[in-house]
């Protein structure tokens, strides 16, 4: 399949040095799979900290509701007169907050930076298939990114009906003043986003399968691009289901179609739409929305495997059961939707075939995390501060995905669904874990990003331990206040008494958060820092197996001044012992890279 | 002016932030050069010794968070079918709880264990099929046997039997309240249609239907206890959830369609504020109120009232900007009470009149 994919032209470097590059060639409008990933990155950690900063503000009026902050007024204006935040902004920022960080940081920062990155260089290519699709897919997500924030200023307030935007309150702004003019530009932000996303995937699929270098074979793909390819076809899978409802959803809000809108009276007057279902947008809606989930964090688990064999000395515990469970986790997101429904109105029965497929996925998942465990066991562990953010996934994931054992079921899911439970599960399995996997890409591929810049490994532990604490610090409580049977997306509990012994809770919560929030400045000094003044360190400074460290620090056009190295082997002999077991098969290092033939006294394996 | 202020603090900030970066490089300069951002044995030792004291610290933060907050949660269920959901929830809590503490413990208590040491070998270990298949084995096991109880449950609940002649109650949701309508003497609720609502016929009855004329509107939902009920779900403009957490009850309100659930409450109000649970509860919120009272007599302001438990009926689907406070308050009570309650109140048929 991939015997054309070898030959790559060798003129390609010749005829790349003659012509110069501009600033704007460069930087901007540029088509280089190294240059684009630098600006997925930024982009999205611009994004986060949009997001972030929203999540601290409306945590401030959780724990502190009847208190006055002026900070309400400098920064929401005069949905913050008085110190007092306005309910309508509240919502804005939840929907913001859920949005920007779903789909901007964990989606495209995550997802993008890392696919466009490590693609071509694990699997030794030159660039992605297609260059220009490829600047194309970024400035689409560049142009949905400023709208989405500009969207924030429009007069009536953003989008506010919560980031699943379920209509009719995101289609009648009679019914939400954000609904009206912010909930448009969600929608042509959105759509774009759909489309950067799309031209994004295609490519990397493409890319995978087509380019990679002599001795390549698919079985000897480094986990991260496993993660990367599948991630990439359930995007191209499920994304355009997402395109298809928010058209509908377009079509209800202005050409006055009824496709989601049925028997509504609203502000005096009913309406004329007949014969749309709200629910049939929750189908369209979560088709997408549940395999986000996992678009969101195959990419992490398959850092996060990279990162622990590399770290943990040793080859990746169970490499195929590793694949076959991305596989199986990829099926199966695909028709585990209806799990967010399950008291949406639609059939019982329904609910059940959803109970049953959505408690399969745990299978795979429990075996993932199995192998991580195993694979640090009797390992030598270099704990670098990815390494630490990998650990730190797995726990998230554990702890996150044990209690996504109780939402699943669908009879369980009756009295928490819709509460604070929901919002501490997601958040760990899906937010924090997520974000974990960034961090430990950011950390572990900085220097192949910066020319060899290495970030300061010890403001790197203070951002870990603080983040770690801080985010269990956050999200435990929360579990509690959700088995109290406090609804999410509450403005203020002060409306009931029966809630008001949870008021310390949320205090606690809150001061965790702020906690760490403000460990992420330190991250942020530590990237800005180390990327202009950040130590120069080895070539492949983690002794890793993978070709991209095999490629030139300083970026050229084509990542490999000479020909792309060939592949002799999988992405993970590492300690591995020659016949006589004296040593390790290159003696005196504890890693054979992937471009290294087989060794005279080495025993070979299956991969 | 504020501002302002804020403007000068973060360039200060900024300012402060540059200055650490430059004494940083500075000091850097005279380092050894030596020094790298890779870990070290000493990172490795201090970093492994750590992911033992997290591991701690999550078993230490579960345990404080149970000792102190177990008595903010629910308390057991006021329903039939609920006692079912709660055996299922403490079954499943148990097995994720065994799970949690020991992956957690292998994970951190590894990263501990074998923190890289100059010299120290690590094991090649790339495949073992058979434990592959026992930690395969187990939660398929494990997920069935969850899976099989959590369906029985399921369809118990949803599988309304009509049979058991449960009394029909609607509950209308709209931005920002609740009704609730009985069906009246013949249990059968009248044909409505937003397209009727006019005036006093806040829930668009149709008037030429006979099945509605003996229907009765409240604004408060009072069920009689040991009776099974079927709840009829309406929305009159968005969606709504009709969120009942005492009861483990829950269904969205969807407009243009009709939802159901059904449920048998066990206890009645009164029987619900003798119980412990409560009774501790109702004096701790009581304390919490009396404190504030303490700081809102100091500001001038009126005294919060004191809490008295009540079942409560809440909006659980986003809706709005008053979605916070979308509530309806929920009494149940012996059949003779209820009875004599529901006759007190005006049917469609007279309210239509007046």
């Amino acid at each position: 399949m991939s015997a054309q994919g070898y030959a790559h032209p060798v003129t390609h470097d010749e005829h790349e040095h003659h012509h110069k590059e501009t600033f704007i060639t460069k930087y901007i409008f540029s088509t280089d799979h190294k240059m684009i990933s630098k600006q997925y990155l930024i982009t999205g950690l611009f994004m986060g900290i949009i997001g972030i900063a929203m999540s601290l503000i409306f945590r401030l009026q959780l724990a502190w509701p009847d208190k006055q902050f002026t900070i309400y007024e400098v920064l929401l204006g005069k949905w913050g007169e008085d110190g007092i935040m306005d309910p309508s902004v509240y919502l804005a920022l939840v929907t913001i907050h859920g949005t920007i960080m779903v789909f901007f940081v964990l989606t495209a920062g995550l997802s993008g930076t890392f696919s466009n990155l490590l693609i071509p260089l694990q699997i030794g290519a030159r660039d992605m298939a297609s260059g220009f699709l490829n600047m194309v897919s970024y400035w689409l997500f560049f142009i949905s990114s400023v709208i989405m924030v500009m969207s924030l200023f429009v007069e009536a307030g953003p989008a506010s009906a919560g980031w699943t935007v379920y209509p009719p309150l995101s289609a009648l702004p009679q019914a939400i003043p954000g609904s009206g003019a912010g909930m448009t530009l969600w929608l042509v932000s959105m759509t774009i986003f759909i489309a950067s996303s799309l031209l994004g995937s295609l490519n990397y699929i493409v890319t995978v399968l087509n380019l990679r270098t002599k001795g390549m074979s698919m079985t000897r793909l480094p986990l991260t691009i496993w993660a990367f390819f599948v991630t990439a076809i359930i995007g191209v899978i499920s994304f355009p289901v997402l395109l298809s409802a928010g058209l509908m959803m377009v079509m209800d809000r202005s050409f006055g179609t009824s496709f989601f809108l049925s028997d509504i009276y609203i502000a005096g007057e009913v309406l004329h739409n007949q014969g749309g279902s709200p629910v049939l947008f929750e189908h369209l809606f979560w088709f997408l929305g549940h395999p986000e989930v996992y678009i969101v964090l195959l990419p992490a688990l398959g850092i996060t495997s990279e990162v622990i064999a590399t770290n943990a000395r040793k080859p990746i515990f169970g490499y195929r059961a590793m694949v076959a469970s991305i596989l199986a986790i990829a099926f199966l997101s695909t028709i585990v939707w209806g799990h967010h429904m399950f008291i949406s109105g639609m059939n019982p029965f329904l609910g059940s075939v959803f109970t049953f497929t959505t408690l399969l996925i745990a299978i795979p998942s429990a075996v993932k995390a199995f192998n991580y465990i195993t694979t640090l066991w009797k390992g030598n562990l270099q704990l670098n501060p990815a390494m630490l953010f990998s650990i730190g996934l797995v726990s998230t994931f554990i702890t996150g995905g044990l209690t996504g054992i109780i939402l699943g079921d669908s009879a369980l899911d009756i009295n928490v669904h819709d509460t604070y439970f929901v919002v501490a599960h997601f958040h760990l399995v899906m937010g924090i874990s997520a974000l974990y996997g960034l961090f430990a890409g950011v950390y572990h591929w900085f220097p192949k990003m910066f020319e060899g810049r290495m970030m300061n490994k010890n403001l790197g532990y203070v951002h870990f331990w603080i983040t770690a604490i801080g985010a269990y610090g956050v999200f435990f409580p929360m579990h509690f206040i959700g088995m109290a049977g406090l609804p999410r997306r509450y403005y203020t509990n002060s409306a009931f008494p029966y809630f008001d012994d949870l008021a310390d809770v949320n205090v606690v919560i809150s001061i965790f958060a702020f906690i760490t929030g403000a460990a992420q400045l330190v991250f942020l000094y530590n990237f800005i820092h180390s990327m202009f003044y950040g130590k120069k360190g080895p070539k492949n400074p983690w002794n890793s197996n993978t070709l991209e460290w095999t490629a030139e620090v300083k970026h050229i056009h084509g990542n490999w001044d000479g020909p792309i190295p060939e592949v002799h082997r999988w992405a993970y002999d590492y300690s591995k012992l020659n016949k006589d077991e004296s040593d390790y098969v290159i003696p005196g290092q504890d890693f054979a890279p992937q471009h290294i033939p087989l060794q005279d006294n080495e025993e070979e394996m299956n991969h | 002016m504020t501002a302002f202020l804020y403007l000068v603090v973060i360039i200060l900030f900024a300012v402060s932030v540059w200055q650490m970066s430059k004494i940083l490089s500075m000091s850097k300069a005279g380092e050894d050069s030596s020094t790298s951002q890779i870990a070290n044995d000493k990172d490795n030792k201090i970093n492994g010794k750590l992911m033992l004291g997290f591991v701690i610290f999550i078993y230490v933060l579960a345990f404080i968070s149970f000792y102190k907050w177990s008595d903010v949660l629910l308390p057991d269920s006021a329903s039939e079918h609920g006692v079912d959901i709660d055996q299922l929830w403490l079954i499943s809590m148990i097995i994720i709880f065994i799970v949690g503490i020991i992956t957690q413990w292998l994970l951190h208590y590894f990263a501990f264990k074998y923190s890289g040491k100059k010299g120290q070998r690590a094991t090649f270990y790339a495949d073992n099929d058979r434990l592959e298949f026992i930690w395969t084995v187990i939660p398929v096991i494990v997920l069935a046997g969850l899976i099989i109880y959590g369906l029985f449950t399921w369809s118990d609940i949803m599988n309304v039997d009509t049979e058991d002649d449960p009394l029909v109650i609607e509950l209308y949701a709209y931005q920002f309240d609740w009704r609730a309508r009985y069906a009246g003497d013949d249990n059968i609720l009248g044909d409505a249609n937003v397209r009727l609502i006019e005036g006093v016929n806040q829930l668009g009855l149709d008037a030429s239907d006979p099945d509605a004329q003996d229907d009765i509107v409240v604004n408060e939902l009072h069920l009689p206890v040991g009776r099974k009920i079927l709840f009829k779900m309406r929305s009159q403009d968005v969606l709504h959830s009709a969120y009942m957490p005492h009861f483990r009850a829950q269904m969205n309100c969807v407009p243009g369609m009709v939802t159901q659930f059904s449920f048998t409450p066990t206890k009645t109000t009164e029987e619900m504020r003798l119980d412990d649970e409560i009774i501790a509860k109702v004096e701790h919120i009581n304390s919490i109120r009396s404190e504030k009272n303490v700081a809102r007599a100091i500001a001038g302001e009126e005294p919060l009232e004191l809490y008295e438990f009540d079942y409560l009926l809440l909006c659980n689907k986003i809706c709005g900007n008053t979605h916070y406070n979308m509530q309806m308050k929920i009494v149940v009570e012996t059949e003779d009470e209820f009875n004599e309650w529901l006759s007190t109140q005006d049917n469609f048929a007279t309210t239509m009149k007046n």
